[in-house]
């Protein structure tokens, strides 16, 4: 059976169109060339990054504000008047908050006034991540939780998500309330979640969190856990250490010396 | 139906009379007004060569932005071998530092205007 007139113009014409549809089109279609990448040499590479909060020595420096100042500063992270708008990276918290269920008054005597420095515990097991439709929040193989503004839609679920309150949304646009801005680094704009990254862009370019750099009397201390020869392992080692909410099986993986 | 023949010239008439400038720009081969980007710049060589970076700098930097955020690379190696950072602010404008001379004037010109990159990504100049 031989295909009949009418099947025929239809084949001869869409083949003619999409012909001359991509003449006119030229290469735009064709795909970009990969370019090409290389490692950067002095890139910090871990398997599974964590920072250590020695609050013996956050003890000792009352009111001290570097790293969270050092933090903004990197960051652009803007300063609203009003607290409804305020978005944090690194900041304090009363230890009844930071530590809910911590047992307290006598065994942590002295650290109850202490106010706790916290920030993105990212997560071994984070919950923003799983209720992101987007992926833009994701964690990555060396376990970081990064935020893509790119892909934000700010839907706000991860907000609703993070027991511990880590996710800020721009509810205004955050440009005029940075003081001075770092043009190494973006702002973002109303309508994205933010969050601390643990400084993934200085790590590529092999350079310590802001906040660790920051820190003249050494209380945060960053390092892959999975390196058993790593500050932060002996630390851990050494040390006994508390998690904030562990109970909630989100396996933080910020660790406060106490 | 009535007029039919009317109907389907006054029809042709009226199309090719709305899509006359494009008619008129394909048979002159050139269109009346062609933006001019000025590069004002010391460095002689681009990340990639210009005709690529003329027609695709929009497909270069969308993987640009998910090689750096997405995947933490953050080098690319120019065809003549040179490094250069991953980024729009650091590498692109550090070049192109007369953005209305020279992103705006084809970007206007396409009505593409002010793509959103710029409400987060800082442009030098404008920094206070
Ligand atoms: S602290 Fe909150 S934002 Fe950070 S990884 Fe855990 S759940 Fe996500
Ligand atoms: S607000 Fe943004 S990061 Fe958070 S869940 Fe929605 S899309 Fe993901």
């Amino acid at each position: 059976m031989g295909i009949d007139r009418r099947k025929f113009l239809t084949i001869a014409g869409l083949t003619a169109a999409s012909v001359i549809g991509r003449k006119a089109l030229g290469d735009s279609l064709s795909v970009a060339p990969e370019s090409n990448l290389l490692p950067e040499e002095n890139r910090l590479i871990g398997h599974r990054w964590a920072m250590v909060v020695d609050l013996r020595k956050c003890k000792e420096q009352h009111n001290c504000t570097k790293c969270i100042d050092a933090c903004n500063a990197v960051h652009n992270i803007p300063q609203f008047d009003n607290p409804k708008d305020e978005v944090k990276w690194i900041w304090k918290e009363h230890f009844k908050e930071a530590f809910p269920n911590q047992e307290k008054e006598y065994i942590l005597e002295g650290l109850l006034e202490t106010p706790i420095t916290v920030m993105c515990n990212h997560c071994d097991n984070p919950p923003c991540v799983r209720v992101c439709p987007t992926q833009a929040t994701w964690k990555r193989e060396d376990g970081i939780v990064m935020m893509d503004m790119h892909r934000c839609i700010g839907c706000r679920y991860c907000v609703a998500a993070c027991p511990y309150g880590s996710r800020s949304f721009n509810w205004r646009d955050p440009r005029p309330f940075i003081k001075e801005i770092n043009k190494d680094y973006p702002t973002r704009t109303r309508g994205v979640v933010e969050k601390c990254n643990f400084c993934a862009e200085r790590l590529a370019r092999g350079q310590m969190p802001a906040c660790v750099e920051a820190c003249e009397e050494k209380a945060l201390i960053f390092g892959d856990l999975e390196d058993p020869d790593s500050e932060v392992r002996a630390l851990l080692r050494e040390n006994f250490a508390i998690r904030r909410k562990p109970n909630l099986g989100t396996n933080p993986e910020v660790y406060y010396i106490v | 139906m009535y007029d039919a023949g009317k109907i389907i010239v006054g029809l042709i008439i009226f199309l090719v009379l709305i899509t006359s400038p494009v008619w008129y720009n394909m048979a002159s081969g050139k269109s009346e007004v062609v933006p001019q980007p000025k590069i004002i710049t010391a460095e002689k060589e681009c990340v990639m060569g210009t005709e690529y970076m003329r027609e695709k700098h929009m497909d270069l930097l969308n993987e640009w932005r998910d090689k750096a955020v997405r995947e933490g690379e953050r080098i690319h190696a120019a065809p003549n071998g040179r490094k250069f950072n991953m980024s729009l602010t650091g590498t692109c404008l550090n070049c192109h530092s007369n953005k209305t001379e020279f992103c705006d004037a084809c970007h206007n010109y396409s009505a593409v205007g002010q793509p959103y990159c710029w409400d987060c990504h800082n442009i030098p100049e404008e920094i206070k």
